[in-house]
């Protein structure tokens, strides 16, 4: 019987069992005999340790290397031996480091066999010698003007697989020409197409869209139907940019694909495939399409249509095979056409037909077809027509999760649930999922943490529901619950003073239980010294009862939820003076007065003596309740969005299905971060307890563990801009003073030029004490290398004086944190530290590119992937002043026009150059700006989009 | 599109490898190792698709496999491919693989890596399916073996062959 997946197999095993316990000769040597190649491997396997596998392989190493810089000249044979031994060296994990000059030398061969395995070992061993690069390159143009078909396909292999810029450079251009040349052979065509494939995707900008286009798309009607398949694929790619160039392939493929669908099962020959016709090339086509909205054109429609609906019915007949193979091909093309159906989203009927053959693959045999048909479903969920069909399989999908063996499929019905769900069935479900939690697999226990944490806040009716289910995944899961989850719980009661008595009451229940988490001590210990007094009227939840009941955690706990607790335990003093002397004792105790962490001493000691000579007036002010929360994004939605990548989060801001989800819980507006400027009692929380060990001291206000929650910048003890503003200046100007205290300034010159750059930074001692062991050191966290040329020459710096360091940058691909530079002296005893942000950004590395007005609109429309663009609408900073607007664009690429400024330029790194097309359009009457960024690339248009916004 | 092809054994022993994007060679080699953890520790009978190990790019990569006997054949792809039909095109790969080697077996793979380097890249180039069709693959793999041996014929010197 047919069995998917599993170790049997209906036709030959490539693979005798045990046939590899033996290390033998192969009986028969097939023909090419590489006597010498075969000893070799014959000899690695009879090793008997690795240790002399790896002498073998040395002693083989070294006899190939004299073998090539020996005297005798070797003959291609020889070479071809040589090159497959390194090559099988190479599978086994040792690194090659020779050998590409005579791999090199092979491709020059006249020899067939020789050539190939010559084009094999550089794709193998891709090396970015540039003057290899050349010999390669001249190689490969010799093969391709050759006229020989055999040596031309390899040639385009080896640029399809090698796939560098270089490559690129040397080939764009002709790769189109012999792709819709009219004496070029089908095999020819294929290579040519899919080799263009992968420069267009390597490097879009060197690949000209031309008149060749057209005669691309019309390869869909080639009689090969291996030509089609890469025309496909090919098209696939390219239209996605230029959607319009590329539009009438929209009817070929239609026609084409009703042939094949239509055909009967023995009318394609070769192409057919246990008895299913060119599944591979129907599901290339249905994937071509879904990069289309619907066809337009009636009958163009109609027949795409009749082709689904064929393929739904095909699925309902009994199989004309048993094998396993017949099956999956005739799935691989109804699950692409149940994808076309869900893209289009418009076909109701044809809809409902989806949902219901998906509904009998959730009961399937089969496991593959069940994790398919779970995935499937998970997009059709987000389809109004659909959406209340998917949910009637809730028990299917509710089972699946709790019986299924296999943890990728159980993933795929979590993920299900949490794409179907709504209000109606929300308690179901995450009640559900909380029961899973309990035996889920380590890996996924994180994102079901996140999944129950924003469904439970999104579709809760009555908050005490929502109170309930997160104390209960921390309960359930504390390990997994991460800041986010527990930051937000408290955020909602904050925010929502008809749940703060039932939070008071629960978490107070919670905290009974012997051994609890210590995630729900911090929530305990912050919602208690909040609202602690809404249940103080209970004799069993007196406020010594609640102080006692903390207390007891306290010693079990980290610094960080002490401090929080010492926090409680001021508020409390406030809240209930009645605790005042308890608490005072346990702050005055040598413990906590002379702790050794210095968060925990400060903290003891200041509420102490707030406690006392702050009259009870102050003291309410100081210690009043939080003021709500400024509401955005759900932090946890961002943590689960960047958990999963990008589009993850798409199915879960379903605005379109559920528009009244708003109402409760989303119903405040988000606000600018700027506006949130949190009261001072913020700090007292302590929920900033302890900064992470990482951070550095002196930037230890800014960037902090609850940004997400608090978003507030401490004081900083520095003249002038706070180092956050510094480094935003620094973004359009490459000289001035980076930062500036009462002890040291640091001042900056900068040059750049395409992806490298010179940074001379000067430290100036204004003290007149000298600064011992003064150590500046730059580290980078991105991909962006620099070299300290030179230091500090003396590790002291006098008073007065000034000494200097420079810098050399190297940026080697697109980046997003700049480097930190930190340093550390010692002024009259006492260790300094602080560390900057260095003002290297991505737009220092931008190169302007001259570019009239027209070519400029071609691009910007060529940039048309959502993910491409980013956009932004923000007031302006600075005045409207058009001249410094315009400078500003200047730096960063062309202008063309007054009115609306924009700009082009190339960021220039060293793994690749991005173009990058920008666009300002200033209302002077709003006093706004709206920016937009389009690059090919898409975290840089984000980033560079942020940057930006900031200058104007 | 495809980002790498891998086979190795039961023990993880690498029998092939073809990466379609550029990784430095360690990465690779820890690429094939983590793969193997993944793929090796799962039951029989479950689905033949998770999701790729973090090195290849975690959830946005799905490796689809297949074991056969002493082998596990791995397709790494990310989400523009179809699975089953992934599945399809191992398949087609192994019998590809049986024809040319007749009755084809892990020794086969291991003498002649260069061997089944041609075969895959008649089937898979730059990333992307090149040829689904078998008997057009088996077609081009029996021109280069005629090819071979008549170059073979005339200019190999068995003698000094070491």
């Amino acid at each position: 019987a047919p069995v998917s997946g599993g170790p049997r197999c209906s036709v030959p095993c490539p693979a005798r069992p045990g046939a590899d316990t033996t290390a033998i000769m192969p009986a028969v040597s097939k023909g090419d005999g590489m006597r010498g190649l075969a000893v070799f491997i014959s000899d690695i396997r009879n090793c008997k340790s690795k240790e002399a596998e790896i002498k073998r392989i040395n002693k083989e190493l070294a006899n190939i290397r004299s073998k090539f810089k020996g005297d005798k000249a070797l003959d291609g044979y020889s070479k071809k031996k040589y090159v497959c031994k390194l090559l099988f060296i190479f599978l086994l994990g040792h690194d090659i480091d020779f050998g590409h000059m005579e791999a090199v030398n092979l491709l020059s061969s006249n020899k067939y066999t020789e050539k190939q395995i010559g084009y094999l070992f550089i794709s193998v061993l891709v090396n970015s010698n540039s003057e290899l690069i050349r010999l390669i390159n001249n190689a490969i143009k010799n093969d391709l003007a050759s006229r020989n078909p055999t040596f031309m396909c390899l040639a385009l292999h080896c640029i399809a697989n090698v796939g560098s810029r270089e490559m690129g450079e040397a080939f764009a251009a002709d790769i189109p020409r012999i792709l819709v040349a009219g004496d070029s052979m089908d095999s020819v065509k294929q290579s040519a197409a899919l080799c263009l494939l992968r420069l267009y995707k390597a490097s879009p900008d060197l690949v000209p869209m031309g008149e060749w286009t057209a005669r691309v798309v019309h390869l869909l009607n080639d009689q090969h139907m291996g030509v089609v398949t890469a025309a496909v694929s090919l098209i696939t790619c390219l239209c996605k940019k230029n959607p319009d160039d590329f539009k009438t392939c929209v009817s070929l493929a239609v026609s084409r694909l009703s042939r094949i669908v239509s055909s009967a099962s023995t009318d394609l020959q070769d192409y057919t495939y246990y008895f299913v016709p060119a599944p591979w090339l129907s599901v290339k086509l249905l994937r071509l399409l879904q990069c289309y909205p619907p066809p337009e054109d009636a009958a163009v429609k109609g027949r795409l249509v009749e082709c689904l609906e064929t393929v739904l019915n095909k699925a309902q007949e009994p199989p004309k095979s048993k094998k396993v193979q017949h099956s999956n091909a005739k799935n691989a093309i109804l699950f692409e056409t149940i994808s076309l159906i869900i893209h289009y989203d418009s076909e109701p009927n044809l809809l409902v037909r989806a949902c219901n053959q998906l509904g009998q693959f959730l009961q399937h045999r089969e496991t593959n077809l069940r994790y398919l048909a779970l995935e499937s479903m998970c997009t059709l969920a987000s389809s109004e027509f659909s959406h209340e069909a998917v949910k009637t399989h809730i028990d299917t999908v509710i089972n699946a999760l709790k019986t299924e063996r296999d943890v990728s499929v159980r993933q795929r019905a979590a993920d299900l649930l949490y794409a179907m769900c709504d209000r109606s069935n929300a308690k179901q479900i995450v009640s559900e999922m909380l029961r899973y939690l309990e035996t889920a697999d380590y890996a996924i226990r994180e994102e079901i943490v996140l999944k129950v944490a924003i469904l439970a806040e999104k579709y809760a009716v009555d908050y005490s529901w929502y109170v309930d289910t997160i104390l209960n995944l921390i309960r359930i899961a504390g390990d997994y619950v991460s800041e986010e989850v527990w930051y937000r719980v408290l955020q909602i009661v904050t925010n929502r003073d008809d749940v703060q008595g039932y939070a008071a009451k629960t978490v107070f229940e919670a905290l009974q239980a012997p051994a609890c988490h210590e995630n729900m001590v911090k929530v305990g210990g912050y919602i208690l010294g909040e609202f602690g007094n809404l249940i103080a009227g209970d004799p069993r939840s007196s406020p010594p009862v609640q102080f006692s009941l903390l207390h007891s955690k306290f010693h079990l706990c980290s610094v960080a939820t002490r401090a929080l607790l010492l926090s409680t335990y001021i508020k409390f003093i406030n809240l209930f003076p009645e605790t005042k002397a308890t608490i005072q004792g346990v702050l005055r105790a040598g413990s906590q007065l002379r702790n050794a962490d210095v968060e925990l001493q400060q903290r003891a000691v200041e509420y102490l003596t707030l406690s006392s000579v702050a009259s009870t007036d102050v003291l309410a002010t100081v210690l009043e309740e939080m003021p709500p929360f400024p509401e955005r994004e759900s932090s946890i939605l961002a943590k689960l969005k960047r958990k999963k990548g990008p589009g993850a989060g798409s199915a879960l801001d379903d605005g379109r299905r559920d528009p009244s989800s708003n109402d409760i819980n989303g119903g405040m507006e988000p606000t600018p971060s700027t506006v949130s400027t949190p009261s001072p009692s913020a700090d007292l929380l302590g929920l900033r307890a302890a900064p992470p060990p990482a951070a550095p001291p002196a930037s230890a206000g800014a960037g902090n563990l609850l940004v997400d929650v608090f978003d507030g910048p401490a004081a900083q003890p520095s003249l002038g801009p706070t180092p956050e503003e510094a480094f935003l200046r620094f973004v359009c100007k490459n000289n001035g003073v980076l930062f500036e205290n009462q002890l040291l300034q640091i001042g900056v010159k900068s040059e750049f030029r395409q992806n490298l750059g010179r940074m001379y930074l000067f430290y100036g001692n204004k003290t007149s004490v000298q600064f011992q062991n003064f150590s500046p050191t730059v580290v980078h966290p991105g991909d962006l290398q620099t070299h300290i040329l030179s230091g500090p020459a003396q590790p002291p710096v006098d008073g007065g004086a000034q000494v200097q360091q420079v810098l050399n940058i190297e940026c080697l691909r697109d980046f997003l944190t700049p480097p930190l530079l930190s340093v550390r002296f010692r002024y009259g005893g006492a260790p300094q530290a602080l560390t900057l942000k260095l003002p290297v950004t991505i737009n220092k590395f931008f190169q302007p590119t001259e570019m009239a007005a027209q070519d400029f609109f071609q691009r910007w429309k060529q940039l048309s992937l959502p993910q491409q663009e980013a956009q932004k609408i923000f007031k302006a900073n600075h005045p409207m002043d058009a001249e410094v607007t315009k400078a500003k664009v200047r730096d960063r690429g062309r202008v063309c026009r007054p009115m609306n400024f924009v700009g082009a330029g190339i960021i220039q790194t060293k793994a690749l150059q991005v173009g990058c097309l920008l666009r300002l359009e200033p209302n002077a009457q709003a006093q706004m700006y709206r920016l937009t960024l389009r690059t090919s690339k898409e975290p840089v248009s984000r980033h560079l989009c942020e940057l930006l916004a900031q200058q104007f | 599109m495809i980002k790498a092809i891998l086979i190795f054994n039961n023990h993880g022993k690498p029998r092939l490898s073809k990466f379609y994007q550029p990784y430095s060679e360690d990465t690779q080699q820890q690429i094939i190792r983590e793969t193997f953890h993944l793929v090796s520790k799962r039951d029989e009978n479950v689905c033949n698709f998770l999701e790729g190990g973090l090195l290849i790019g975690g959830s946005d990569n799905k490796l689809i496999y297949r074991h056969y006997a002493t082998l596990y054949f791995v397709f790494c792809v990310d989400s523009s491919e179809s699975e089953l039909g992934i599945l399809d095109l191992i398949q087609v790969f192994v019998e590809t693989l049986d024809k040319c080697f007749e009755n084809v077996c892990e020794l086969d793979l291991i003498f002649h890596v260069d061997k089944v380097h041609n075969i895959l890249a008649e089937m898979v180039m730059g990333g992307m399916v090149l040829e689904t069709n078998m008997n057009e693959i088996v077609t081009q793999i029996d021109a280069q073996n005629k090819l071979e041996k008549s170059e073979t014929f005339i200019f190999q010197s068995p003698r000094q062959d070491r």
